[in-house]
């Protein structure tokens, strides 16, 4: 019995023990509720292959939590160097799709309907709107590093223009690209599996990677606790953080790309729309402070595929898609609390107390 | 006598002042001189104060809480629950509004106390806890409602919100081409934001919860050894910010006379920057209320300017968002400049 408490209280304590938690209550919930509608039990983890498509509902939603995870990768690293939050992201993304869309179909023209009414192939539009994304992120970046504005107010900057410039790009209009080379990115299918997941997985590998071969994340780490005496050691404190900012760009292009696939045509008003809040909501779900500091990518990354999985789980329990925000706030509340500082010196008073009051009534 | 000196935060407020008197005279000029529009009206001056009544409420509890070095992006969907829940009571409920209206400004009170308690005593993340609030409210005004309702029975709010408000000594009058005198007016949102930013700025001037304020944003630790109960003034504060964007909210609600679930999106954006803008800084301590009232002015003047643009219409309307976008970075820049002039002064 001892032990199983002692295993309780070390897991707990594990920095990826509150992401993975939130996934096992969501899985319960599935199962519940699969269980309650007479369903198959495991109905959830099941995979069935259609048109040499993999399809099932955790394949959903690691597809459509694609997105949030990338973005999520890149929020990471600007949380971690900078302690603040980039909150353009979802308009960044919004604008590399219009740009992207702009450069293949032409500036004006609204529908492209065959491959010989593309401007120019796809993957340079594509690029242009990776790019694009990275400019405004080494703007950013520029702005906090250099600068020293605080990341909120910089980044304020292009979540108000982002969606707008698009828009300007796009002449007001959705501009409609109807090919199936284009649907690639967000609706076609990388031998057997959707490829947004694959796009995520190259993200998060190259991520992982750089991470393990070279000292940038202990860099991060190093600057976002405290960028001066980094400094001293002889790192440079502003480079580090603007490379986090131009890597939060590219990747929140690459998220854009995406997204813009996805429903084949750019519409600015509602590509990445309050997608930079579920990102940032993905870091702190994984544990990782937003003041800065020590950085957690796999409980960031699993934390977005979290939110993705209480969302997908809300709207096969029936709650109306307007009406999800109200649970998920109560979620998110309950996390933090449990999470919060006060709550788990409450506790560890309380344990005080109880052991205190057992040693005295011992003796 | 005393040589007063001009800190750079004074500065930083008269620089908005100034970027405000050009931008206005340059509307002034071009739609007002050579091409005659109407700009030079006292009236389109009134009417920027007209459709963003709101605005400035919300911009006054947004400045308090980023004064204590916070931040509230919940406001947005607060006005879009309140408008919806006035909506909803006085059209499907035929509730009077005697009993609404308060119940909406109570709902802000609760809202705010409920975030202030987890930001202020549980040292949570405001971002975080304001974001939920932000879901929360605009889930809420889904579950109320999803249609849009519109407000048309008739009753004191709506003859309320119908007043004109006109320019007492008929200031700024002017005879149109039909020989009927107009004379400016404004409606009770206006008054109502007016009395808000008045009262603000003397509670944070004169009061000891908005000394507090100052001194909590300035630095946690002096404040809390200085003897001043930090969880409590951001609890407060937030409960402010919460209850004036209440205030705004019936104020939106006066102007749209509807609820609708996409109400009100992007409005907290708007408010943040217009205190930037204002000389509001986001780590807290420095800010005043007059400098975001004149912040939501400017983006008032700029929206303004762009309607009596025929070009920059056509555009669509996005073209404030690029120009606010463009003077939120121009001021962030000032302000970074000085930072750097007053460290250099210091060091």
């Amino acid at each position: 019995m001892k032990s199983v408490k002692d295993w309780i209280k070390k897991i707990s304590k594990k920095p990826l023990f509150l992401p993975l938690f939130s996934v096992f209550l969501v899985l319960v919930i599935n199962v519940i509720y699969d269980a309650v509608q007479g369903n198959y039990i495991f109905s959830f983890f099941t995979f069935e292959l259609k048109e040499g498509a993999l399809y099932g509902r955790i394949v959903d939603i690691l597809n459509r939590g694609s997105e949030a995870a990338i973005l999520a990768i890149g929020m990471t690293l600007v949380v971690s160097s900078s302690g603040g939050t980039d909150i353009s992201v979802g308009s960044v993304m919004s604008l590399s799709g219009s740009l992207c869309c702009m450069l293949l179909a032409g500036f004006g023209v609204t529908h492209v309907r065959g491959p010989e009414e593309l401007q120019m192939p796809i993957w340079v539009g594509a690029v242009a709107g990776i790019a694009i994304a990275g400019v405004v992120g080494l703007f950013n970046g520029f702005l906090v590093a250099r600068m020293k504005i605080q990341p909120m107010v910089a980044t304020l900057i292009f979540f108000t223009a982002g969606r707008a410039i698009g828009l300007l790009l796009t002449n007001n209009k959705m501009v409609y690209i109807l090919l199936d080379e284009f649907k690639w990115f967000g609706l076609g299918k990388t031998w057997i599996f959707p490829t947004p997941t694959v796009i995520a997985a190259i993200c998060i590998a190259l991520m992982v990677l750089v991470l393990r071969f070279t000292s940038l994340g202990m860099y991060v780490q190093s600057v976002g606790i405290n960028p001066r005496a980094s400094r001293i050691a002889g790192i440079n404190s502003a480079a580090i953080i603007l490379l986090c900012y131009v890597i939060c760009g590219l990747y929140a292009g690459v998220a854009g790309i995406v997204a813009t696939s996805r429903i084949y045509s750019a519409d600015s008003n509602n590509i990445g729309l309050n997608l930079e809040l579920d990102a940032i909501l993905a870091v702190a779900l994984g544990g990782n402070s937003l003041g800065g500091g020590r950085f957690n990518l796999a409980g960031s990354i699993i934390g977005a595929y979290t939110i993705q999985a209480i969302t997908t789980t809300m709207y096969a329990l029936g709650v109306a898609k307007a009406q999800a925000p109200v649970y998920k706030a109560i979620i998110v509340i309950l996390i933090v609390v449990v999470q919060s500082p006060a709550v788990k010196a409450y506790f560890a008073h309380r344990k005080a107390q109880r052991e205190s009051l057992a040693i005295a009534g011992r003796s | 006598m005393k040589k007063k000196s001009i800190n750079n935060h004074t500065i930083l407020l008269l620089i908005t002042v100034g970027l405000f008197i050009i931008l206005y005279g340059a509307g002034y000029i071009s739609y007002g001189v050579i091409e005659t529009k109407g700009f030079e009206k006292l009236q389109t001056f009134l009417d920027i104060l007209r459709t963003n009544a709101a605005l400035i409420c919300i911009a006054c509890g947004m400045t308090c809480v980023m004064l204590t070095g916070g931040i509230d992006i919940s406001v947005g969907s607060l006005v879009a629950m309140d408008c919806m829940i006035l909506a909803v009571g006085m059209e499907y409920q035929e509730i009077s509004p005697t009993l609404l209206v308060p119940f909406v400004l109570l709902i802000g009170i609760v809202f705010g106390a409920v975030m202030g308690y987890l930001i202020g005593y549980l040292d949570i993340q405001p971002f975080i806890v304001t974001m939920a609030g932000m879901f929360f409210a605009r889930g809420m005004t889904a579950m109320i409602c999803t249609d849009q309702v519109n407000i048309a029975k008739s009753n004191w709010f709506k003859d309320l919100a119908a007043i004109k408000v006109y320019m007492p000594f008929d200031i700024g009058a002017v005879v149109n081409k039909r020989g009927v005198k107009m004379v400016p007016y404004v409606n009770v949102a206006v008054l109502i934001a007016l009395v808000v930013v008045i009262l603000v700025f003397l509670m944070l001037r004169y009061t000891r919860t908005g000394r507090s304020m100052y001194a909590v944003g300035g630095s946690h630790t002096s404040a809390a050894l200085m003897g001043l109960n930090v969880k409590r003034t951001k609890m407060i504060t937030y409960i402010l910010s919460s209850f004036l964007c209440s205030i705004g909210g019936i104020c939106y609600c006066m102007n749209t006379m509807c609820g609708t679930t996409t109400q009100a999106l992007g409005l907290e954006m708007k408010a943040i920057s217009s205190a930037v803008i204002g000389g509001t800084l986001l780590t807290g301590g420095v800010g005043n209320v007059f400098g975001s009232f004149v912040g939501v002015l400017i983006n008032g003047t700029i929206q303004s300017i762009v309607s009596f643009n025929a070009d920059l219409t056509r555009l669509g309307g996005t073209v404030p968002n690029v120009v606010s976008a463009f003077l939120l970075f121009l001021f962030i820049m000032l302000q970074a400049v000085f930072a750097k002039l007053r460290e250099r002064k210091q060091g």
